[in-house]
């Protein structure tokens, strides 16, 4: 797999990362790199093996189902940059 | 016409699915937010152990395999009221997986439509778009209350069958209390595919109707696409693939958003959470605490009462309606028999006067013991239909048992046919020309006699007797 202008523009895209020109130059050239490293598991042959996404071997630990009133609703709104009578004011979303 | 459902069912817990905040509607906004529905740094997820078994309850519930083993995701994508950026959904490891879920059709048969997979996921928050024309205000009360997504296959073709099937998953979790059916409140939600094709033909471009959350409006919706896409087709024309919006104001489906940059949610298993593992034991302890589903209660109903499919069909759609017919029923052994009477009775006159005072039928003023007595009355021939219908009207109103007000205002039928027979002729005796033109031959004036009779004894006259007599008197 190669990462082109397109790929690169796409992602940054989806990560609503902004890109310049010369940035995206730089960064083609740098996942390519990384790529090829990665590329080199493909030497291995994992027909038929699962994909492996989490090497610990401790269960999900669960709780309890007990609601505690958390009353940080001032808390949560602290960081934002607009808000009225409670709620988080942000730019009109159009559908 | 071809149709499937994804129906999102909010699972009833205490707390949310990843944290431990409320889960109750209607609250002030942004007041059941925890850091970590906030998506705060540094916040990890842990799941409720709770609503891992509602949803294996719902899976036995719908008849579907169990997966020992499943995963969480994440599904990334950029909305204001998902804080994460990304939703934990269950992608290609869901807990539950095929499964089938019965409907009975108006002309008696049924039908059953599968299940694809039911998974674990989190709601959203919620936005209010139309406050103010420059801003969207959200509220993350409702974000990461745990969801159930069933998905069905496009086994439904009509929106009489989508409104069935709705209907029987509604039913079936409410019997199952896993969800609590509001579908007002969005407890329970709908986004619907339909896409047309000419019998036999490969399936056609399907287009996805998002968020419906009522019956009424997923049915209008369907029938409107549906014809939509038939009149684009007959034109010669092509259907685009899209997500529409159901307007519910002008009963239309509009554009969505345009799909030219089609959704790449990039799913991957999410790092902070492990492969849920449920071991046998456990699915087989909650299997042995469900108590009776719809179709089990439909078949008893069929087999010890005698109703038609249909009627126990119709009778245990709302769980409430059901469990208050099994208790009139256990109220009186005598009432076994008369099973379509009772049925009846609620379907029709307690519903009327519930309807009227907007009442549901788990507060009726009327107690199942009580409506069970009454029905005795009636099918014993203590009092008639007629007078029934008025005493469970005073019933309603009084709270007072029907064998009291029978008593107090003295409507027992009158069985005695000497008693009847002589107001038959005190009324015949004063209604002389129309004896006699009943005799030559306007047959049509029996009615008005027994109307005269029914007057003078104040409607308690047994029709059955009274009519005989009568009959026999005028010939």
């Amino acid at each position: 797999m190669k990462i082109d202008k397109d790929t690169i523009n796409k992602i940054a895209r989806l990560s609503r990362i902004k890109l310049e020109d010369k940035e995206s130059e730089d960064y083609i050239k740098d996942l390519n790199s990384i790529l090829d490293w990665v590329e080199q598991l493909n030497e291995v042959n994992t027909h038929n093996v699962e994909p492996l996404s989490n090497i610990s071997s401790s269960v999900l630990p669960k709780r309890n189902d007990i609601s505690k009133d958390s009353n940080s609703s001032e808390e949560i709104l602290k960081n934002a940059p607009d808000k009225l009578e409670g709620f988080f004011a942000v730019p009109k979303v159009v559908e | 016409m071809v149709v499937g459902l994804e129906v999102h069912a909010q699972i009833k817990s205490n707390s949310k699915l990843f944290s431990s905040s409320s889960t109750t509607f209607g609250s002030s906004p942004n007041s059941q937010v925890s850091l970590v529905d906030a998506a705060m740094p540094g916040m990890l997820p842990v799941i409720n152990e709770f609503c891992v078994k509602q949803a294996i309850k719902s899976g036995i519930g719908l008849r579907a395999e169990i997966n020992k083993y499943s995963v969480f995701d994440r599904k990334n994508y950029f909305y204001a009221d998902l804080p994460q950026g990304y939703q934990i959904s269950q992608f290609k490891y869901p807990i539950v997986g095929k499964g089938k879920v019965s409907i009975d059709l108006k002309d008696g048969t049924s039908k059953n439509i599968r299940i694809v997979r039911l998974h674990l996921e989190q709601d959203a928050g919620k936005s209010l778009h139309d406050q103010n024309p420059s801003k969207t205000y959200v509220d993350l009360n409702r974000s990461g209350v745990a969801l159930m997504e069933i998905v069905s296959e496009p086994d439904i073709s009509s929106a009489e069958e989508a409104g069935l099937y709705i209907s029987k998953i509604r039913s079936i979790l409410m019997y199952l209390d896993t969800c609590d059916g509001n579908m007002q409140e969005g407890s329970l939600r709908a986004d619907v595919n339909v896409s047309v094709r000419k019998p036999n033909d490969k399936l056609g471009t399907r287009c996805e109707i998002k968020n419906l959350n009522s019956i009424k409006f997923i049915k209008q919706a369907i029938d409107y696409e549906a014809k939509r896409q038939i009149k684009i087709i007959e034109d010669g024309g092509e259907i685009n693939q899209n997500t529409l919006l159901f307007d519910t104001q002008t009963g239309k489906t509009k554009p969505m958003r345009s799909k030219e940059e089609a959704h790449d949610y990039r799913y991957f298993p999410d790092p902070d959470l492990l492969p849920l593992e449920i071991d046998d034991d456990e699915i087989k302890n909650i299997k042995n605490n469900i108590l009776e589903l719809p179709d089990e209660r439909i078949e008893r109903y069929i087999a010890e009462f005698g109703l038609s499919k249909y009627d126990a069909s119709v009778l245990t759609i709302e769980r409430s309606v059901s469990d208050y017919f099994d208790e009139v029923i256990k109220s009186n052994k005598a009432l076994q028999g008369h099973a379509k009477i009772v049925s009846n009775w609620i379907s029709t006159e307690l519903f009327s006067l519930l309807k009227k005072d907007n009442l549901d039928i788990s507060t009726s003023p009327v107690s199942p013991k009580d409506l069970g007595e009454l029905i005795i009355l009636l099918t014993t021939n203590v009092i008639s239909g007629k007078i029934a219908k008025e005493v469970l009207t005073e019933m309603f109103s009084s709270k007072k048992s029907a064998k009291y007000i029978v008593e107090k205002e003295g409507l027992k039928q009158m069985t005695d046919s000497s008693e009847i027979e002589t107001i038959i002729e005190k009324i015949l005796s004063e209604n002389q020309k129309m004896v006699n033109e009943y005799k030559s031959g306007k047959t049509k004036l029996l009615s008005y006699f027994v109307g005269q009779v029914m007057k003078e004894t104040k409607g308690k006259a047994n029709p059955k007797l009274l009519n005989e007599i009568l009959f026999k008197k005028l010939n």
